[in-house]
């Protein structure tokens, strides 16, 4: 028996483009060269461009005094206050609109998206119309159009419609009684907490028990007691800290409570509307890929209809769903940056909007922007990524 | 649309070559028009008629410029721009000169690197509110909802302002000039501020303008003027004297109507230099010798310009107060040609 000795090949130059290994590496590499190239190409000529011009560069005018106002800041922010901290005010303008658009897109993605597999032939027709209608009109159109009719069909502050004591809808927005939270209230957000905590730590105690034993607790009531109740009684432990704020008509505008502004209704309603159109078409199609055998074996098996859908369908449907939805919710926080088509203050009006435009910082704004936008979807994705994970077919 | 703007403006330095470098006249002459920024529309300020050209007091002198270099002042292309696009388009040089109710300052001359050529409109800021609200003064406006266009010189001055007299606002952000209307007239702000002459103006275009007052408190220096970027200093002489020139005919009393009798009778030397018939001060600028003639027949002098597009008689009916000519009692003052 010969034993087959391993022959190292000898590399030749024209291997480079007559192996076909080689050459895969061969143009890898060159393709990736040229690409550094370009970039360094284009660096490079801005760098001389702007010396050309004569234009400073660098983000030392972050800590300058921003000189302007802004009329939604969920922090404490006045015109002396610096760009970098107007860019934080962005930011977080920028989130809550997305975290709200997110949620309620979800919310009523799904209605749409469950009612249009109704029996019923008027709810399933009417929302096929909703859903064809939404998405076929640009969102630009659609916060104009929200924008316009909230300032132009809603009466002015001194007339303004009271639907339900303490509740304001004018042209000036929506004005709503705003908690107002007292010193102690922290315990409040504790107890929050702990109660969180506590209910999810139940949840895996009860599956626990359910697999060993097969006894089944009320998981989803007895959370949300928990989730109730130790809050509610830290409230009254804490000598009740939290108060309402009712607002009131003074002068030219309402003064306290909550404001909610035409610029954040309209984004919010038209985000809201325009993404929820496709979340429940994705929906649609997640029900509709677990077979009909599914359920029917379920039901052979004397499992409940509502368990059926909780156990059965909707863990199998949500396989198919989150991918996508998971770019739903990226294109809406992306959509958000649609917001200075009505002047609402997020990251693109404050640092990409005014500061660029005050201080002339064209590309270190735009950079911030860009940075910031990126950070924003990365962490959208990496989240529901550990979620789809979490929820994906485990072969055994 | 508005959201790329930002994008655009960072685009435009990283891949368009420094124009600095160059001539900006040989680029004028070479693509055969000038192409002049001016605003997205303020009545009298900058308008299109019904024809579509652009017109008014900020087109006039880039008219003029472009019959100072061409003998024709219809070589013009014009650019709208917004507070917020117009820097950008003037130092990355989709445009040669800016002329759009544009408010000289330090940190526009020396940090944004541009060249203002001089002052056709001393102004300042302003407020108005419908009459209906019974305001009688700036001091009154506190926790007021206010419409301000952004990237202006109008956002910061509100901010100082307000926070000078210990008193709050909201202020509503808007692009345009048409837009700011809009929602001043549909009550989403209680108050529209600008500079006062665009005010005058706005309100001049409204169904009811008596139902609308300005308050009587200017609360900064507004003076608006053409301007190009640094770095090309001959370009900059030429849109100063052309605009000088313009004044100047005024005080001397050279119209578009008597312009080319002046140039040959005048008795008045400086007449004769400005409108070159003597000398050669259009060549020492790199322009034709009659580039004077030429900028004065275009539109008229200063004062005909203003009287034409903004002056009393006009639906904006602005007086010439602050200005009318030095010899007036006014600010508007040329330095002589010589
Ligand atoms: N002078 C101020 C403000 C100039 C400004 O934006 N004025 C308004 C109102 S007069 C305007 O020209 N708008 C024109 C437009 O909307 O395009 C500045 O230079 O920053």
């Amino acid at each position: 028996m010969s034993a087959i000795e391993y022959q190292a090949p000898s590399f030749k130059l024209e291997d480079l483009w007559t192996d076909r290994r080689w050459r895969a590496i061969f143009v890898q590499i060159l393709a990736l060269a040229g690409l550094f190239a370009f970039l360094a190409y284009i660096v490079n000529n801005t760098i001389n461009n702007l010396q050309t011009l004569g234009i400073e560069t660098g983000y030392g005018f972050l800590n300058d005094p921003s000189s302007y106002d802004i009329s939604q800041t969920l922090i404490d922010y006045d015109s002396r206050s610096t760009h970098g901290r107007a860019t934080i005010v962005g930011i977080l303008n920028t989130g809550l609109i997305a975290l709200c658009g997110i949620i309620t897109a979800t919310l009523l993605g799904f209605t749409v998206g469950v009612l249009r597999l109704s029996g019923n032939w008027l709810i399933s027709r009417m929302m096929y119309c909703y859903v064809e209608f939404t998405r076929n009109v640009p969102l630009l159109l659609q916060i104009l159009l929200w924008y316009a009719l909230v300032v132009h069909s809603l009466p002015r502050p001194k007339n303004a419609l009271e639907p339900l004591s303490g509740i304001f809808l004018s042209n000036r927005g929506l004005v709503l009684p705003g908690p107002e939270f007292g010193s102690g209230s922290w315990i409040i957000f504790i107890a929050l907490a702990v109660a969180v905590a506590g209910a999810i730590a139940f949840r895996r105690y009860a599956k626990r028990i359910q697999e060993t034993t097969g006894k089944i607790y009320p998981v989803i009531s007895i959370s949300l007691s928990i989730i109730v109740v130790l809050p509610l009684l830290a409230y009254f432990a804490a000598g009740q800290p939290v108060s309402l704020n009712w607002p009131a008509l003074s002068g030219f505008n309402f003064k306290g409570g909550l404001t909610l502004r035409p610029e954040f209704l309209a984004l919010w309603f038209a985000l809201t509307i325009y993404t929820a159109s496709f979340i429940s078409e994705i929906v649609r199609a997640g029900i509709q890929s677990v077979s009909h055998g599914q359920t029917e074996a379920s039901y052979a098996l004397g499992i409940r209809p509502n368990w059926t859908m909780r156990l059965v369908i909707l863990p199998q449907a949500l396989r198919v769903i989150l991918p996508p939805l998971i770019s739903q919710y990226l294109n809406l926080t992306k959509n958000s940056s649609l917001a200075i088509a009505v002047g609402y203050m997020d990251i693109v009006a404050t640092i990409g909007g005014i500061s660029l435009n005050q201080t002339g910082r064209a590309l270190e704004s735009m950079s911030i922007v860009l940075a910031i936008y990126l950070t924003f979807s990365l962490s959208i994705s990496m989240v529901m990524n550990w979620y789809n994970k979490r929820v994906a077919l485990v072969e055994r | 649309m508005k959201v790329l703007s930002g994008f655009i403006a960072a685009a435009a330095v990283v891949g368009v070559a420094a124009t600095a470098s160059a001539s900006t006249l040989d680029d004028i002459k070479a693509k055969g028009f000038l192409q002049c920024g001016v605003s997205t529309g303020v009545a009298g300020f900058a308008f299109t008629d019904d024809k579509g050209n652009w017109q008014g007091f900020d087109p006039a002198v880039c008219q003029a410029v472009a019959a100072a270099i061409f003998g024709d002042k219809s070589k013009v292309k014009y650019t709208p721009t917004t507070g917020k696009t117009r820097f950008e388009a003037l130092k990355s040089g989709e445009i040669d000169m800016l002329a759009r109710n544009t408010t000289w300052t330090l940190s526009r001359d020396a940090d944004l690197k541009l060249t203002f050529v001089g002052v056709n409109y001393y102004d300042g800021q302003g407020f108005m509110v419908p009459k209906s609200l019974g305001v009688k003064s700036a001091k009154e406006l506190d926790g007021a909802s206010v419409c301000i266009q952004t990237g202006t010189t109008t956002e910061l001055n509100l901010a100082d302002y307000f926070r000078t007299n210990n008193m709050k606002y909201e202020p509503v952000a808007i692009e345009t000039n048409a837009e700011g209307r809009t929602n001043y007239l549909a009550g989403r702000c209680d108050v529209y501020t600008t500079d006062a002459s665009g005010l005058a103006a706005t309100r001049a275009t409204f169904e009811n303008p008596n139902d609308h007052v300005l308050l009587p408190e200017i609360i900064s220096k507004e003076p608006l003027g053409p301007l190009v970027r640094h770095g090309d200093d001959q370009w900059g002489d030429i849109v100063r004297w052309t605009l000088n020139v313009l004044i100047s005919a005024e005080e001397l009393g050279v119209t578009a109507a008597n312009a080319d009798d002046m140039a040959k009778n005048a008795k008045n030397p400086e007449i004769k230099r400005m409108l070159g018939t003597e000398g050669k001060f259009g060549p020492m600028l790199g322009l034709r010798q009659d580039w004077g003639l030429m900028a004065v027949k275009a539109g008229g002098n200063y004062g005909e310009i203003f009287e034409r597009f903004i002056g009393a008689k006009t639906p904006i009916g602005l007086e010439r107060g602050l200005n009318a000519q030095w010899v007036n009692g006014g600010l508007i003052y040329s330095p002589p040609v010589r």
